[in-house]
């Protein structure tokens, strides 16, 4: 990796717009994110912080703004002052650096612990099935699930589902992940066991912007904090700041009601 | 049962008063008398006694059938009736799923011609149809791919080739309608993981779609198989030998209807108890890790646990 690199972020977002029908979504989100970076993205539900994400991997269309993943706009290919969108096929080699853990795991229910794992690098990348296996049985030990690896998603716990969706995520060795409320369809005692993983992750230097409800898993593990609301970002830092020392009115109320 | 832990609570403090031994363990349960359910056994037993009683004594030449189980013509006309059916229905499996998947499509051409087709050959009868395929070289007499290929429509277009045509392009319609919904039935987070790991359109579908979908549309299509299996009958119209029209031309010359009916019967009967073995599997292939922690269990399987549990009940 060379220093030009490093510099710049992996992640930009410039001027991001988003509406459904009439409705704004997002107004505006401009965010860089470094290499190695957690950030994690607060806010009250309705604020665009999911739709933000679901941008970043293109299962949503912007309407104005673009985004870059490393030297890539995602999604879309610039022709003058024109972004024309991407075929599928383009879009779907884009997602293969992306990975992304979903709100309700969404594991593939017909395939077991395993083949969810290797689905991705054995059909999408090519890789050949033994060195897939392998890789996954290292990726569901690492998960805390070396034992699981042929049971089926109804056989798993909520918080070993999502622990798998992470391992499936992590097969196509992302540069960058995007957690979607990782934890919130857990029952509570169960949310520990996924951020455990989460905090590893964040340990080994892997990207990640993180939407969550989880206040302390932000202040112990991100670098920066995002709180958006309406669509915009208002307030971004290092959570001591942002959640030691909120400055927008609406970050302290919010901050108030959930902690 | 909310009173159970109420009803464990009295046995304890029951132990605690040093009366008596606990002897509740030695009282055993009896299921109550079905009398109800005996009467009712008993009459069905009784009617079904009088059945094979008139059916015996019927007018029926039970030799007969049994020589006409197994003549050539009948079994080739059986062989057509299957494969006509398989023919048919891989059509309209086929068809099926195209049209399904164009219905769903976000392009409103593509859409309208999956719904136009199936309007017209889901709204017209499958003998018209039949017919139409059968007459199809009085408006087109030749076809041709221009500079390739090209032949008279009656030499392409046998009764069979009509038939299956037909039949296909009917069983289309109806099975578009239940792939459909098999589709649907499939959660859209589903597509979106697929997405999410680098996956085409092509192959989410493939992978990850249908094999899910298949446990909603396979019940139908079973349905549907044993349907087309006796739809083909309508087949002898258009003069394709199968088995019911072999039948036919069987009694017309020795006058035994009901016999060769009978014999008809006894193998679309067979038939239909093979395609339900096969549809038992296939949708136990599909059930894999649906809701059930465990797969129902295959014949085999459950006679293998009557042996074990009968020598477990013996020890």
């Amino acid at each position: 990796m060379t220093t030009t690199t490093n510099q710049r972020p992996l992640v930009r977002a410039e001027s991001v717009h988003k509406h459904f029908g009439d409705l704004e979504v997002l107004r505006g989100i401009s965010l860089d994110v470094s290499r190695g970076e957690v950030v994690c993205l607060l806010g009250p539900s309705g604020s665009g912080k999911s739709t933000f994400l679901r941008c970043i991997n293109h299962l949503e269309q912007v309407n104005a703004g673009r985004i870059w993943v490393g030297d890539e706009v995602i999604g879309y290919r610039q022709q003058g002052d024109r972004l024309h969108e991407l075929n599928h096929r383009a879009i779907a080699r884009q997602r293969r650096r992306i990975g992304m853990v979903f709100q309700k795991f969404n594991l593939f229910p017909h395939m077991t612990a395993l083949e969810n794992v290797i689905e991705g690098p054995v059909g999408v990348q090519g890789v050949p099935k033994a060195q897939a296996v392998a890789r996954a049985k290292t990726l569901l030990t690492r998960v805390g699930l070396g034992n699981k690896e042929n049971a089926y998603p109804r056989q798993l716990s909520g918080g070993q589902q999502q622990r798998v969706a992470i391992a499936r995520a992590l097969a196509m060795e992302p540069e960058l992940m995007l957690f979607d409320e990782p934890t919130s369809a857990l029952d509570p005692e169960l949310v520990g066991e996924v951020l455990d993983v989460m905090k590893d992750l964040a340990q080994t230097g892997l990207t990640m912007i993180v939407v969550t409800h989880e206040i302390g898993f932000a202040r112990e593990v991100a670098d920066r904090v995002a709180f958006m609301d309406g669509g915009e970002i208002l307030e971004i830092g290092p959570p001591s700041q942002v959640l030691g020392d909120p400055q927008h009115p609406r970050t302290r109320s919010f901050l108030s009601r959930v902690l | 049962m909310a009173n159970r832990p109420g009803l464990r609570d009295g046995g304890s403090q029951t132990v605690n008063r040093p009366v008596e031994p606990a002897v509740e363990a030695e009282l055993l349960t009896l299921p109550r008398k079905r009398y109800g359910e005996l009467a009712g056994a008993l009459a069905v037993l009784a009617v079904l006694a009088w059945l094979a009683m008139s059916l015996a004594n019927a007018a029926i030449d039970w030799g007969v059938v049994r020589d006409h189980l197994t003549v050539d013509v009948l079994l080739r006309g059986l062989g057509t009736t299957i494969i006509l059916t398989i023919v048919a229905m891989v059509l309209g499996v086929i068809l099926g799923v195209v049209v399904a998947v164009m219905r769903l499509s976000h392009s409103p051409v593509t859409s309208t011609v999956g719904w136009l087709y199936v309007w017209v050959f889901r709204g017209t009868p499958v003998y018209l149809q039949l017919l139409a395929w059968f007459n199809i070289a009085l408006i087109f007499p030749y076809l041709q791919i221009p500079g390739i290929w090209g032949a008279r429509t009656v030499d392409v277009v046998t009764p069979f080739v009509a038939a299956a045509i037909g039949l296909g392009l009917n069983q289309g319609a109806y099975t578009s309608e239940v792939v459909r919904a098999g589709i649907l039935s499939v959660d859209e987070g589903q597509t979106e993981a697929a997405y999410a790991i680098g996956m085409t359109r092509l192959r989410t579908m493939r992978r990850i779609v249908l094999p899910q979908a298949m446990r909603v549309i396979l019940p139908p299509i079973g349905n549907e198989t044993i349907g087309m299996l006796k739809t083909t009958s309508l087949a002898s119209a258009i003069g394709v030998s199968e088995i019911l029209s072999e039948a036919q031309h069987i009694y017309f010359v020795n006058n035994r209807i009901m016999e060769l009916l009978i014999v008809c019967a006894v193998w679309y009967l067979a038939a239909v108890s093979l395609l339900s073995v096969v549809q038992f599997y296939l949708e136990r292939h599909f059930a894999k890790g649906s809701s059930s922690r465990s797969l129902p269990d295959t014949p085999v399987q459950r006679l293998r646990k009557a042996i074990t549990s009968g020598k477990q009940a013996r020890r």
